[in-house]
């Protein structure tokens, strides 16, 4: 006869050394979440700060309808449409090389390729993500710019939105396959299924079951990638230059507002001067509209999601 | 017939309408000899011979395991979609074999449409569920003859009364029982001449259930439809002819009984037959 006792002394021990450890666990998770929360307070806190003096020297309404920036020069002028208009082209150019591509390397992936391939292609398409930024700008400006963009266009200037355009949609294109890739495998195979059984070929359940049906990731990750093609800083500075002029010609050099940021941070802007506190205002704006673009980006997907 | 004129003579029947089909095999569709389905190297269903006969419902029946589906869904090729699916052996539609190689898949699984067991309608509108199959086959259509078609899907599928209204509005706000009726229309709405069911009300409430099996009793003299379920009384209910399949010693499923339904369920020959409709196996 076995009889089964249990050792509450042991119990009691075990249960105290539990409750310990996930203290302890929660606690450090804790704190290296108030650490990222805490970066971005203090980021957000600053630019608006030094945001706010600049806006006691210029007022808000020539910042936002001027069209000429000339800070850095003797007669200021204090309009970021130069610097907004150059940052919108260069990244609807990318957007234009981005979404195409990416959504049809994600529908490669996710409807037509083999695992065996899936598995060669995917970490390809990342790399793109990985080469440093730097590599891009003097490729754009030394390679692109010269190479493939003059013998086409020959009033090219050297540094051109153009050039600048089609490097950061390169760059892009593995947020966007990424995210589109994901959408897509989260379809149903019971939607595929259907769709054969109506009489589909391939091309029929990809164009027409999975791409509309993970419309909302698709929509969502190019939104995301438009996003940091606004952000994108190097490739602008190098291969854009640092002319803060009104034009849409993308053929032209012109300065996104990362550029300017990079310009003015890299050059010796004394500390409480205006040339200083724009450096803030232009960040804080872009901020912003990132910010905007994200959240218009997560609404897209909660109201477009389906639930299975 | 050679192939090539078959598909031809099927395609301009999908033209014209069924009077220009010629009746090429007499009153059997679907002709299934010696087949036998692997999974890799596992036999899941073997020695597999029946026949379905045109404006008909014949019900497969079996336990869990036995290769039900399997066989559903070697008949319109559904199988080929499956990694690892092997199939030997024979199944002739209308007298064509639809494994030869100039067979196209594609095309038949137009001619033989499938329902399954969780209803799966697209994530668009009523209309264009149903209508997904008329646009990726080519269907030349005006607007108002799709409607038409749609329309003519719907109330076979029984579901016209309860959504003419809102034939925009999205499928995902339909219930379930209606879900799988839209699944039905959508099948129908490319006019084939096989209906497959693969455990259509398995996951609907006795109501639903009871709608679907009268809305397969009122198009079977338009459609020749093959039901599996592993609901004995629905076999009973919407069957004519009924299969009983039941896994061997090795988990191969094979056909033990074929018959008139009510000879199966009130004579059955086999053995195991009785055992399993009265309920002691399965």
């Amino acid at each position: 006869m076995v009889t089964v006792t249990t050792n509450v002394e042991r119990l009691k021990k075990s249960t105290d050394r539990r409750r310990y450890t996930d203290r302890t666990f929660y606690t450090v998770f804790l704190l290296s979440t108030l650490v990222s929360t805490a970066a971005l307070i203090i980021i957000f806190a600053t630019l608006s700060l030094e945001s706010f003096e600049f806006f006691t020297h210029v007022s808000m309404a020539e910042f936002l309808t001027s069209t000429r920036w000339t800070v850095l020069f003797a007669e200021k002028h204090f309009g970021v449409l130069p610097l907004l208009n150059a940052t919108i082209l260069t990244s609807l150019i990318a957007i234009a090389v981005a979404a195409p591509l990416g959504v049809m390397i994600a529908l490669l992936l996710s409807e037509y390729a083999s695992v065996n391939i899936r598995s060669v292609i995917k970490p390809v398409v990342e790399t793109l993500a990985g080469i440093p930024t730097v590599v891009y700008g003097y490729f754009a400006l030394y390679f692109v710019t010269p190479n493939l963009l003059r013998p086409l266009w020959e009033g090219l200037q050297l540094h051109n939105a153009l050039a600048v355009g089609l490097m950061i949609g390169v760059l892009i294109i593995p947020i966007v396959a990424s995210i589109s890739d994901d959408a897509m495998s989260a379809v149903p195979a019971d939607l595929r299924l259907a769709a054969y059984a109506v009489g589909s070929r391939k091309s029929d359940v990809a164009l027409r079951v999975v791409l509309p049906a993970a419309l909302s990731g698709v929509s969502a990750s190019i939104i995301l990638a438009f996003a940091r093609a606004m952000g994108e800083t190097m490739i602008a500075a190098i291969a854009g230059g640092f002319r803060s002029i009104l034009t849409f010609n993308i053929g032209e050099s012109m300065e996104t507002m990362t550029a300017y940021i990079a310009q003015v941070a890299t050059g010796d802007a004394p500390h409480g001067t205006i040339e200083y506190q724009s450096l803030f205002a232009v960040g804080l704006f872009l901020l912003l509209i990132t910010a905007a673009l994200n959240y218009i980006g997560i609404k897209v997907v909660k109201r477009w999601a389906i639930k299975y | 017939m050679e192939i090539e004129s078959y598909n031809q003579l099927l395609k301009n029947y999908m033209e014209q309408g069924k009077e220009a089909m010629v009746d090429i095999s007499g009153p059997e569709v679907v002709r299934v000899e010696n087949l036998r389905v692997f999974y890799g190297d596992k036999i899941a269903i073997d020695a597999i011979n029946i026949s379905f006969k045109r404006n008909n419902i014949t019900a497969i029946i079996g336990p869990s395991g036995c290769g039900k589906s399997t066989l559903l869904r070697s008949i319109n090729r559904m199988n080929d979609l499956i990694p690892g699916a092997k199939v030997s052996g024979k199944v002739y539609f209308n007298g064509i074999d639809i494994y030869s190689r100039d067979v196209d898949p594609v095309y038949i699984r137009s001619r033989i449409g499938m329902v399954f067991q969780r209803p799966n309608p697209f994530p668009f509108s009523i209309f264009d569920n149903v209508a997904f199959g008329l646009r990726v086959n080519g269907f030349k259509l005006s607007k108002s003859e799709l409607y038409e078609k749609v329309k003519d899907a719907l109330v076979k599928a029984a579901l016209w009364d309860e959504v003419k209204d809102r034939l925009d509005k999205h499928a995902y706000s339909l219930s379930g029982g209606q879900q799988q009726r839209l699944c039905i229309a959508r099948a129908l709405a490319v006019d084939p001449e096989v209906l497959l069911l693969d455990e259509p009300t398995v996951s609907l409430d006795p109501i639903s259930t009871a709608r679907i099996e009268s809305l397969l009793r009122s198009i079977k003299d338009e459609y020749t439809i093959i039901i599996v379920t592993h609901n004995m009384l629905q076999a009973a209910r919407v069957s004519d002819y009924t299969a009983v399949m039941m896994p061997d010693e090795n988990m191969v499923g094979r056909i033990i009984e074929f018959g008139e339904t009510r000879q199966i369920f009130t004579n059955p020959r086999d053995k195991r037959t009785e055992d399993y409709i009265s309920g002691r196996i399965g």
